[in-house]
């Protein structure tokens, strides 16, 4: 049995017939082929699978595809606009906040929701707000200081 | 140029294609018409098979076959190997009981492959497998190295009797008795280095493929070390010949060392795709991962170090149980070994060290190398125990340090474990480190933090370690069944870019950047016309690949042996189209020159004529490309000093870290941001080892009680404080780039300074890794109970 979802991911329409059980990070690397949305647990503990869904971060190992119908959204694919870097992004290569890369689109999709609704984090904020996304390799020193330069860069 | 050559933070040229969600990881890659595997695993720590019935699962939709140990064994499949056999006391080799990819008779830990399904899905896979019927005699296992020595303990492997894989000693043990003998003060501790999970945050995952009209096999898999995945699988497990194999590890998300070894399950997809001629492809969720990736450290020790009545050291004796898990992985034999044993001398001048250690098979995940693989077993010993004879002889921990330091004009230095340290100015550290961590105004903060009603503790650790592994001849005499030199090709397209292949392999330390920055400084070519590539077979020579801190002081090397060959041929073209001879050409940087004239041609225009030889040396070979391979003279030993200083609340036991200062010597840093990011990293591993992580196994029914990470404590952004990174340089002098190596450093030096710390806070030795707050807590609350009933 498949049922069917529509949903608009990095801004075009899409429509797949789906076994129920998917979830929706299946979806967007198997089916859409948007590999740049990582699974790195299967507890919904390491973060690496985080998108925005209607504009917030969500992980999307958590949600199956179906409960995303009629949602807009947005990967680490769908992130720089118009060819150019959104700043977050800029941020995490000025300040050395990625190495092996794994972990970082949801790391940065993270921080971008963190900034929307926090516009001027203090450090201990960009910690604890980053609590659902793990890391292995940075020691998270410069992802943080990547998000407070991210924030401010954002803040214009 | 001048701001992306050698000792510059230069932006990684890597990290566009992370940040936008474009990198390569295994599990991105699918190839036509590929399967899924899925394997059942043991849910019981020892049993023996009875029976298996797979009768349903052969029905299930989607399934294409369904395999077991039998069907392994029929086509006569080797076991996994151990790639460096240690030999015992008595000069014997270690036992290494056979370790089948598919379990035959017997399962020896929870999660040990029994069966596995290929199907057109990864679902199918999956739904299927859970309906394979295995009859298991259960039978009692044994977890921990203590129970598993003890008379009566349940074997095993019946090839390893004891569960003794090795009984080992290194050092002099008669010079060493004899230090104790005069010794004004002798020092004992025990210790318990607590057993790890890696975690790289990408689980590992394989596709083999095999091509019948080729009669070739490629396999994506999650490497370290393509090259030597490799020859293991052609030249021990599946006998097949290495020009029709070719290994790819494309980007891989972090290894830490779990990516090293040869695992069964990427085994079983090169098998199993060989046998279906279609590409079978596993990724492992996370549960599997920390029930199959190779664990790290776990290790009981009690240690002894003897003095004179000025606190001079005399001697150190050792006694290890190291745990080898079931099966003896690809390096384990070497962990506690040769990777610790030798270690032992620290940055000190104690003249006599006698190590003996027991590795032991029991009833759980293998355990190999891990983000420092021994030197932090070592250094753990070494600086605890200095710091509790320092507490016993109530002298200042950094004086007694100081006194026994290898001083500054004694290298090389031979110590009594055969290593013979480069150069070193370990005092230097010391200094600046206290100096960064303000030890002066420790008192007082100290004071401030008691009128709160905390604990305020401090610690050091003077950590060494040997990287660059390692001289091929001596690794051969110890045991190591492979050499361990770096291969680097430099090959010059027609228009001046560069391609620069290396056989180490990048999996988050930025190769791609700092090799660039090396060839763009010593060639002239814009950093963006080079382009770096490894994890591949089939384009880079033969390699060793990366762990040990090995990437840059060995494989750094072999690119710039290849760099001299470039320069030397490229003097013979410059001086033909100068019409000089080769012997007036001088070469700086990119251009080559007459000597004593202003005459000049830059290295494009050699390229480029050495491409389109038009007018060039009659007797000389078109093209301008040069391979090299670098064998090490000497391990290289980075040293530094790492301070932690804690605050740790009486009323929860939680401790909190308030400062932490490395001061790290790597000698020459060809990329400081990228060197002071491996700092941070290893510091994290290393707080996490001591304040958060350990593998938890119940030791009646060997279940695994960490399997997830609800259960296993990762550190997290909040549980870590920012880092004061400081950095001395003191060069390898037998390395072309006078380099030596960084990325274990932090997980080596952590730990204790950790634990030197929570220990000066606590007033006890008493509390072993990971110091949780439960720990913390029932410390304090027996030692008020014990001060109440004084």
């Amino acid at each position: 049995m498949t049922i069917s979802v529509t949903l608009i991911v990095n801004g075009q329409p899409v429509t797949r017939d789906i076994e129920p059980r998917t979830l929706l990070v299946q979806l967007l690397r198997e089916t859409l082929e948007l590999t740049g949305t990582h699974v790195g647990c299967d507890t919904s503990q390491c973060g690496a699978c985080v998108v925005h869904i209607d504009g917030k971060s969500v992980k999307s190992c958590t949600i199956l595809a179906a409960q995303a119908q009629g949602a807009k959204v947005v990967t680490i694919e769908g992130l720089a606009q118009d060819g150019k870097l959104h700043p977050m992004q800029e941020a995490f290569r000025e300040n050395h906040a990625l190495q092996c890369g794994f972990c970082t689109p949801g790391m940065i999709m993270s921080a971008v929701d963190l900034v929307q609704r926090n516009p001027n984090p203090s450090e201990d904020t960009v910690r604890h707000e980053l609590e659902g996304n793990l890391c292995r390799c940075t020691g998270y020193h410069n992802i943080v200081k990547a998000v407070m330069a991210g924030a401010q860069a954002m803040r214009g | 140029m001048t701001n992306q050559g050698i000792g510059q933070s230069v932006r990684r040229k890597e990290d566009f294609r992370f940040i936008t969600g474009q990198g390569h990881y295994t599990d991105d890659i699918n190839r036509p018409g590929q399967l899924y595997a899925s394997f059942l695993r043991s849910p019981h720590a020892f049993a023996k098979i009875k029976s298996i019935d797979t009768s349903t699962a052969k029905k299930m939709p989607g399934v294409v076959a369904v395999y077991t140990g039998q069907d392994v064994a029929a086509d006569k499949v080797g076991g996994l190997i151990c790639g460096w056999t240690v030999k015992d006391k008595k000069g014997e080799p270690h036992k290494a009981p056979r370790h089948d990819i598919i379990a035959i008779d017997h399962v020896r830990h929870v999660g040990d492959q029994v069966a596995v399904v290929i199907a057109r899905s990864a679902s199918q896979a999956r739904d299927a497998a859970e309906t394979i019927e295995v009859d298991y005699e259960v039978l009692k296992p044994v977890v921990d190295v203590v129970s598993a020595l003890k008379s009566g303990a349940p074997q095993v492997h019946a090839d390893a009797p004891g569960n003794l894989c090795y009984d080992w000693d290194f050092g002099d043990k008669a010079a060493t008795e004899a230090a104790f003998a005069k010794a004004a003060h002798v020092t004992k501790i025990e210790l318990l280095n607590n057993r790890l999970s890696p975690n790289p945050m990408e689980p590992r995952s394989a596709i083999g493929e095999y091509d019948p009209g080729l009669d070739t096999t490629t396999v994506y898999t999650t490497s370290q070390n393509p090259h030597v995945i490799r020859l293991i699988l052609c030249a021990f497990v599946l006998g097949l010949p290495e020009h029709k194999v070719r290994v790819i590890a494309p980007d891989v998300g972090g290894g830490f060392g779990s990516k090293i070894f040869n695992y069964a399950e990427e085994t079983v997809c090169v098998w199993a795709a060989r046998k279906l001629k279609k590409p079978v492809k596993w990724t492992s969720d996370r549960t599997e991962a920390f029930l199959t990736d190779a664990h790290g450290r776990d290790h009981v020790t009690h240690a002894e170090l003897a003095m004179d009545k000025d606190g001079k050291f005399l001697g150190l004796r050792v006694a290890t149980m190291a745990n080898m898990g079931a099966y003896l992985s690809t390096f384990a034999s070497a962990v506690p070994t040769y990777l610790y044993a030798l270690l032992l001398a620290g940055q000190y001048t104690t003249p006599a060290i006698y190590a003996e250690v027991k590795a032991v098979f029991t009833n759980t995940t293998p355990v190999d190398a891990y983000r420092g693989a021994g030197r932090p077993e070592a250094t753990y010993v070494v600086e605890r125990i200095v710091e509790a004879a320092a507490r016993e002889l109530k002298m200042d921990p950094a004086e007694l340090r100081r006194r026994n330091f290898v001083p500054p004009d004694a290298f090389p230095y031979q110590t009594p474990v055969a290593c013979v340290y480069d150069s070193g100015q370990y005092a230097k550290a010391l200094d600046k480190a206290l100096e960064m961590a303000d030890k002066a105004g420790f008192a007082s903060r100290k004071a401030a933090s008691a009128k709160k009603g905390k604990l305020r503790g401090f610690g050091i650790c003077a950590y060494i370690e040997a990287c660059g592994i390692a001289p091929s001849a001596v690794v051969g005499s110890l045991g190591a069944g492979v050499g361990l030199w770096e291969s680097a090709q430099i090959r010059f397209n027609a228009t001046g870019s560069v391609f620069v292949y290396t056989g180490s392999h990048s999996h988050g330390q930025g190769h791609e950047t700092t090799f660039a920055q090396i060839v763009s400084d010593k060639l002239g070519v814009a950093l963006e016309n080079v382009e770096v590539i490894h994890g591949d077979t089939a384009l880079v020579p033969m390699g060793m690949g990366t762990y040990g801190s090995r990437s840059l002081a060995v494989g750094g090397s072999a690119i710039i042996r290849a760099v001299d060959k470039i320069v030397e041929k490229g003097k013979k073209i410059a001086a033909h189209l100068m019409e000089a001879s080769v012997e007036d050409v001088a070469y700086d940087k990119g251009v080559f020159s007459v000597k004593g004239t202003d005459k000049q041609v830059p290295m494009a225009q050699v390229a480029f004529t050495a491409y389109v030889p038009h007018n060039y040396p009659a007797d000389l070979e078109p093209g301008l490309e040069a391979s090299a391979f670098y064998d090490p003279a000497n391990f290289t030993f980075p040293a530094g000093v790492h301070i932690a200083e804690v605050e740790i609340d009486s009323d929860t036991g939680d401790t909190t870290i308030a400062n932490w200062v490395a001061v790290d010597d790597f000698g020459n840093v060809i990329n400081p941001m990228i060197v002071e990011g491996q700092v941070h990293g290893g510091i994290a591993q290393g707080v996490g080892q001591a304040l958060l992580e350990g593998v938890v196994y119940d030791p009646q029914s060997g279940q695994l009680l960490t399997a997830s990470f609800n259960d296993y404590c990762m550190p997290r952004a909040d549980n870590l404080p920012s880092y004061k990174v400081g950095m001395i340089e003191t060069p390898c002098p037998h390395n072309p780039l006078g380099v030596k190596g960084c990325g274990e450093a932090g997980a080596i030096a952590a730990p204790a300074a950790l634990m030197n710390a929570i220990t000066d806070a606590l007033g006890t030795e008493e509390i072993t890794m990971p110091a949780t707050p439960l720990k913390v807590w029932q410390v304090i609350q027996s030692r008020k109970l014990a001060d109440a009933a004084e």
